[in-house]
């Protein structure tokens, strides 16, 4: 190869697919409108229109505009702001990922994501008017504050009870004859860190030894490093199980065990998890005097304000999209409304709110049930490879 | 478990126990992002069954290759997504707690 052609080959290589992109016949961008039902939903009087995504690599290639994700460009895009923060909820904007994927971190967090809650009643007396069965139901929907991670699933046959699988409560109440009729709320479950307290019948008593019980803890919970300084508790100490009459009572012991929402729901972690789309109030043209106060009023929760613009006129401006429930009230006094403001929702951007039920944080709930997805993708590459 | 033949490997479906709409739908997702698929799309045979089927046809390519680069793509975007997540959060308490400062300082 000549000096010449190996210069030319490199210009060429430069200019390459560059150079045919920026020629002006060659789209390297969607056109506008394209761009516009691509990103977003439009909500029109009537129904939202361009509700799906286009995911499909190829969807715009006779435009030849690739729509392929490349990782680098989704890693730069994707953000996360964190609005509010507390010990039981969050609230985030994840802003440049699909639908697809927001949803199944939505799944998995009410799924998927384990943790402890009370499995067997061991009910050893109850006089209350609420049933065994009743009352056990109720008990299993308490939430429970124990770190799932530091616990190990219950073996299938569910036999080997230990101080790894198993949180161990009881119970006891009693309504005096002659007193006042009580309220036995959560706060009355004691954590047995020892283990069960029921002997076992079918054991055989051994003269001498323990009497054998529900549970064969080696060591006490409390003992434990994680638990000693951090002991396990309910999340609300104030949530009414049963009432009892004079004379009546209720004695039993609880197992509590790890397991995900799917089997129960009782061992979702979440009380909601839920994100909606960020919604987008545009207007088209510009809504001037008594128009703007005839907008600001029609919103119910107040989105649009009115600015001053000097000679004594005033306009309307979109203050506070992101409160926009589109109930479309703005809309729905006729075409001329739909023509002036055009309502949509961005399609990859996300309000996330996770409420936790206690027994993790939700930013931890979260970290959680994006492990869980990748768990799962590891699981079906060695599956295959 | 993989349903394909010998002689076209471009073309498959795969059967998975224990999964989902969660995976299969995060999985199809990244599928139709590469290229090299030309079809793919997923079905739950039956709802009381705990099985999904993942099709996919390739323009060449293996389709297992394909799957496996398709749930490769989808574990980098995970451990992203986590990582900007954390630094968020770690973010937003670090400024609440500048903040509180700033409050007392006010005060
Ligand atoms: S759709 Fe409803 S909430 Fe949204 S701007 Fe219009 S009136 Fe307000």
């Amino acid at each position: 190869m000549s000096e010449e052609d190996e210069s030319m080959s490199e210009q060429s290589n430069e200019l390459g697919l560059d150079f045919i992109l920026s020629l002006d016949d060659v789209p390297s961008k969607l056109p506008p409108h394209l761009e516009l039902f691509k990103t977003r939903v439009l909500c029109s009087n009537d129904a939202p229109i361009h509700t799906d995504t286009i995911q499909y690599s190829g969807a715009y290639a006779t435009l030849g505009v690739d729509n392929s994700l490349r990782l680098d460009s989704f890693c730069e895009k994707f953000k996360v702001e964190v609005k509010r923060l507390t010990d039981s909820d969050i609230e985030f904007d994840m802003i440049g990922i699909d639908p697809a994927i927001a949803n199944a971190f939505r799944r998995i967090l009410i799924a998927e994501v384990p943790t402890m809650a009370i499995e067997r009643v061991y009910i050893a007396n109850n006089t209350s008017v609420i049933q065994d069965e009743v009352l056990s139901h109720r008990l299993g929907l308490v939430p429970i504050r124990a770190d799932p991670r530091l616990f190990e699933y219950p073996d299938n046959a569910g036999d080997e009870k230990n101080e790894k699988n198993t949180i161990v409560f009881k119970l006891r109440a009693r309504c005096q004859l002659g007193q006042p009729r009580i309220t036995v709320k959560s706060d009355k479950l004691k954590w047995l860190p020892n283990g069960s307290e029921l002997p076992c019948e079918d054991a055989k008593p051994n003269a001498g030894s323990k009497p054998k019980t529900f549970t064969s803890f080696t060591c006490s919970q409390d003992s434990l490093p994680e638990f000693s300084s951090n002991p396990i508790s309910l999340t609300y100490t104030d949530i009414i199980l049963a009432k009892l009459g004079p004379g009546q009572e209720i004695e039993l012991e609880v197992h509590a065990v790890k397991g995900i929402g799917r089997t129960h729901a009782k061992w979702s972690p979440v009380a909601t998890a839920w994100y909606r789309m960020l919604p987008e109030v545009v207007l088209l043209e510009d809504v001037e005097g008594e128009m703007a106060d005839e907008l600001k009023k029609k919103c119910p929760v107040n989105v649009f304000d009115i600015e001053d613009i000097g000679k004594g006129r005033r306009r309307a401006t979109v203050a506070r999209p992101r409160d926009c429930t589109l109930c479309r009230e703005c809309i729905r006094a006729g075409k001329e409304w739909e023509d002036r403001v055009s309502l949509r929702r961005v399609k990859n951007h996300f309000i996330f709110t996770v409420e936790s039920t206690g027994a993790l944080p939700p930013e931890v709930l979260f970290t959680e049930a994006v492990k869980i997805l990748e768990d799962k993708c590891e699981r079906v590459i060695t599956e295959l490879s | 478990m993989e349903h394909g033949s010998y002689s076209d490997p471009s073309k498959a479906t795969f059967s998975f126990v224990d999964e989902d709409h969660t995976f299969a739908n995060s999985v199809r997702f990244s599928l139709n992002q590469d290229p090299r698929v030309s079809f793919c799309g997923y079905s739950i045979p039956h709802p009381s069954d705990n099985r999904v089927n993942i099709r996919i046809q390739t323009t060449g390519d293996p389709a297992r290759e394909v799957l496996i680069d398709a749930c490769q793509d989808l574990m980098v975007m995970c451990q992203h997504v986590r990582g900007t997540f954390d630094k968020a959060v770690s973010d937003f308490k670090k400024g609440k707690t500048r903040k509180g400062k700033k409050d007392m300082d006010v005060e």
